[in-house]
């Protein structure tokens, strides 16, 4: 029985192509990781190296002296929890409507395309956006100006998760919940959100990952601020701007306190990051 | 049932259908179908069905798939209503109110008629608050006297005895039995006037099947019961009355052992010697 | 409502309370929708109100000036336009087809142990602020181009006709190549991370029955795997560019601010978003600032226009699929 004839050339050349390939895969996976961790690294290095108590406890300092970042870690903060205050209660009733009042109406269906174009818009636009809104009409910069351009980024990310995760509950639960009287609301708030809390929260954290590294649209909201200031009227300093302005400056100290401010910030990132996956991990949908 | 909470049982409506009073005579109608047809947008899926659920007893409705008896089962409760684009004709009179009327309150009328469905639908939360639920909802209930509806409505599904060390656990940790009679029990706890089941076993293994088929028989001295199974056995295990559903329409109505052993339309004789479906 | 009526007890203070809750939810629900809608008319509205003196000023010729002086009050966005879509095409070329081969590593050929933590970091990474990859591309990448790539670069390419143009000038370390390579690996993490998880929803079966023929690993991936998550890879290929196109930090760093279009890559050029970052604060007078938010704008229809292109490429795909 020797009907089958190979092509043992044939056979060849498609060894040949496939080993070319997965030698190329090869190369651009080790070439991307090392990229990704040469960054990684050298953040870790020299934020490390600048590291000290001062980091902490004194403010940014005047060029050519050493100092802290007290108060813009503060600023960031407060700028950020306000953000999130303002933009989630908002994203998630909006993300309700989509999935619960309004599936499936053109409202819905609008809402969800703006949403998407809101989520892609260049965050240094929506800077531009709450200038002229806020900045200019008061003429000065200030802390709440910087919180709301933050907010209108965390609208569309919790509009989206929210909506995606109300979908994700089965219909079944809706109905089985009216079916024993409870009005709209009530399946909505007892039984569609305590079905989706973990992804809920999941959501929040990840918008408030990503506007606490945003620097963009404060640039020209809250500005910087070199003193300690409360007073959320006036321009607060701000870890992203601060690294912005340090670095770019020709002072060594400055260019210091950039690398260690920038470390600060990868890493509350990276733990929001991971504390929004932990919670999402199916090990904890269970109950 | 006492305490029972203000719903008064109305009286049994006399049906217009002199035939089948005088084949069902001595039974109270406590659901009166009446020439309902149904309509997902443009395309029509029941035509002009009529029938009665009697009080106190099981009526099943069977036929092929796509024949139409999961979507007669949700009118009944009005669950159509959550979905834009889905209405329904006719009249259905529970204790002779037209519940299909739009004044009607639909929560109201789903909490009077509860539903189990396909698949076990446990909410996100303790066996405990899954069951006080439907309770909270309609009633302002002490503590105690809370604690004792639950525990009975455990009993009445036979689940207290695996459930009474953990009722302040998820409902989700149950195996699918267990989380169907919990549906269940959260079903009765708020006392409902009719039960609909829709293939509530389709998703059990056999004995936890033969579990809720007991269940089903002993709520029938308390409730009127409707079940969706495309099970013939089961059907002819559990029910009273069945209804032969085809296409959309209503082939045959009867006592479930008239039904099966002298089915008077020959659809019906094919459907259940297995020759289609 | 003679159901309500018949309920006694139960009924009327419970289910009024009931219906008035949910339509108050209702209708705030309805309204933060309606928000997001009023976000992005503002947004749209006020970038048009703020971009209207330099657009009567300039008319036209704004997309086309290449002279961007705040002295004379002369601004064309020309050499911002070009900076951006060069930077992100760059971009773009070197990191989708990296991405897919990281993909194709993650999905195909790494060991399984190593499988989760590689898709976790990269997901990680994906969060990761992009001021960090332009602090880094300032500090590290741009001295080490202008020492040692840009010059080994310009010697290369010297004599050749086409490519001489690209690689001239002095290598300065910053400009648009180093903008580029910033962005390529800012983008990294974004599309690898799509692509990894659609490349994870191929059914096993459907690649087993393809190996099952005698099909290499490569062809696997080239004829099943790929063509199975064509719109998926796309999606994410379009959100890495929808990155690229806006992003600002991570370039402004390494761009190096420079109003004009010039042949070379290495030469310094600048971005729409770069331009704005820079200068935006130190505006002053009302054309300047209104040509930036000019600027604002024509970046926002840029990003727009590449995600309405998506989204038609994907419905496309997909009505193809189905038909």
């Amino acid at each position: 029985m020797s009907a089958v004839v190979q092509d043992s050339k044939l056979y060849a050349r498609r060894k040949r192509r496939n080993a070319a390939a997965m030698v190329l895969s090869y190369i651009a996976a080790g070439l991307g990781f090392i990229a990704l961790f040469w960054i990684l690294g050298t953040l870790v290095v020299k934020g490390i190296g600048g590291l000290s108590f001062e980091t902490f406890t004194a403010m940014t300092p005047p060029p050519g002296e050493s100092g802290g970042l007290l108060n813009a870690i503060y600023g960031s903060a407060i700028q950020t929890l306000m953000a999130a205050l303002v933009g989630t209660p908002i994203g998630i009733l909006a993300g309700t409507f989509m999935a619960e009042y309004g599936r499936g109406t053109k409202t819905a269906t609008v809402v969800r395309f703006i949403n998407d174009v809101l989520l892609s818009a260049p965050s240094i636009v929506i800077g531009l956006f709450v200038y002229e809104l806020m900045v200019r009409p008061m003429g000065h910069f200030s802390a709440w100006a910087g919180s709301v351009a933050l907010a209108i980024l965390v609208i569309p990310v919790v509009v989206r998760t929210t909506e995606d995760m109300l979908l994700l509950v089965p219909n079944t639960l809706r109905e089985a919940a009216s079916s024993l009287g409870a009005s709209r609301w009530r399946v909505i708030n007892k039984v569609c959100y305590r079905a989706a809390l973990s992804g809920l929260v999941t959501g929040a954290l990840l918008a408030v990952a990503r506007i606490s590294g945003e620097t963009a649209p404060l640039l020209f909201t809250s500005l910087n601020n070199q003193f300690w200031s409360t007073d959320m009227n006036q321009p607060m300093a701000n870890l992203p701007v601060v690294i912005f302005q340090f670095a770019m400056s020709p002072y060594q100290d400055w260019q210091k306190l950039a690398w260690v401010g920038a470390l600060i910030i990868t890493t509350t990132v990276l733990a929001l990051n991971i504390l929004a996956r932990s919670l999402s991990s199916p090990r904890s949908q269970q109950g | 049932m006492e305490n029972r909470p203000s719903i008064q049982i109305g009286s049994a409506v006399a049906s217009p259908n002199e035939t089948r009073d005088a084949l069902h005579a001595g039974y109270a109608e406590k659901v009166s179908i009446r020439d309902v047809c149904f309509y997902y947008g443009q395309s029509i899926a029941l035509k002009n069905i009529s029938l009665p659920l009697y009080e106190k007893q099981t009526t099943a409705f069977i036929g092929p798939s796509g024949c139409g008896k999961s979507t007669l089962l949700r009118i009944l409760n009005r669950m159509y209503d959550l979905y834009p684009g889905q209405r329904a004709t006719g009249e259905v009179l529970l204790d002779g109110e037209n519940i299909l009327s739009p004044t009607i309150d639909l929560n109201l009328l789903r909490y009077r008629i509860g539903m189990v469905f396909q698949k076990p639908t446990p909410f996100p939360m303790s066996i405990y608050d899954n069951i006080a639920f439907g309770i909270r909802l309609y009633e302002k209930v002490p503590k105690s006297e809370m604690d004792g509806r639950v525990e009975d409505a455990l009993k009445r599904t036979a689940l207290w005895d695996e459930v009474k060390n953990k009722v302040n656990s998820s409902g989700l940790g149950l195996s699918g039995g267990q989380q169907q009679r919990l549906c269940i029990a959260r079903t009765i706890a708020v006392r409902p006037k009719v039960i609909l089941l829709d293939e509530p076993t389709s998703a059990l293994d056999p004995i936890s099947t033969a579990k809720i088929e007991e269940l089903i028989y002993q709520l029938k001295a308390d409730y009127s019961i409707a079940i969706v199974t495309h099970n013939m056995q089961q059907a002819a295990r559990v029910a009273d009355f069945t209804a032969f559903m085809y296409l959309g329409e209503l082939v045959e109505f009867g006592a479930t052992d008239m039904l099966f052993t002298k089915p008077k339309q020959t659809k019906t004789e094919e459907y259940i010697t297995g020759r289609f479906g | 409502m003679e159901l309500a009526a018949q309920s006694g007890t139960v009924a009327p203070s419970i289910l009024r309370k009931n219906s008035l809750i949910d339509s108050l939810m209702h209708g705030l629900t309805r309204s933060a929708a309606l928000l997001v809608l009023l976000l992005l008319g503002g947004v749209i509205g006020v970038l048009i109100h703020g971009s209207i003196p330099a657009f009567e000023k300039f008319g036209f010729g704004f997309f086309t000036t290449e002279k961007w002086n705040p002295v004379t009050e002369i601004f064309g966005a020309a050499a911002p336009i070009y900076g951006t879509i060069v930077t992100s095409i760059i971009a773009m070329v070197i990191g989708v087809p990296i991405s897919i081969g990281i993909a194709i590593f993650m999905t195909e050929l790494c060991p399984r142990s190593l499988k989760r933590t590689l898709g976790t970091g990269i997901e990680l990474l994906a969060g990761i602020p992009s001021i960090i990859y332009g602090l880094w591309g300032l500090f590290v990448l741009a001295p080490l181009l202008q020492q040692y790539v840009q010059p080994a670069l310009i010697s290369a390419a010297e004599g050749i006709p086409w490519l001489e143009s690209l690689f001239t000038g002095p290598p300065y370390g910053i400009g648009v190549l180093t903008a580029a390579l910033i962005l390529s690996i800012m983008v990294l993490p974004y599309i690898t991370s799509v692509t990894r998880d659609v490349f994870e929803t191929v059914p096993p079966m459907l690649k087993e029955s393809a190996y099952g023929l005698g099909a290499t690993t490569w062809e696997v991936v080239w004829k099943v795997v790929i063509p199975y998550t064509r719109t998926g890879i796309v999606g994410g290929v379009m959100l890495g560019l929808g990155r690229a196109l806006g992003e600002t930090m991570a370039v402004t760093f390494v761009i190096g601010n420079a109003h004009r279009i010039a042949t070379s890559l290495i030469a310094p050029g600048t971005t729409i978003s770069a331009t704005i970052a820079n200068e935006f604060t130190e505006a002053d007078g009302e054309m300047y600032t209104s040509a930036l938010i000019s600027l604002g704008l024509i970046l926002f229809m840029i990003t727009f226009v590449v995600l309405a292109a998506a989204r038609l490429m994907l419905l496309r795909l997909q009505m193809k699929e189905n038909r």
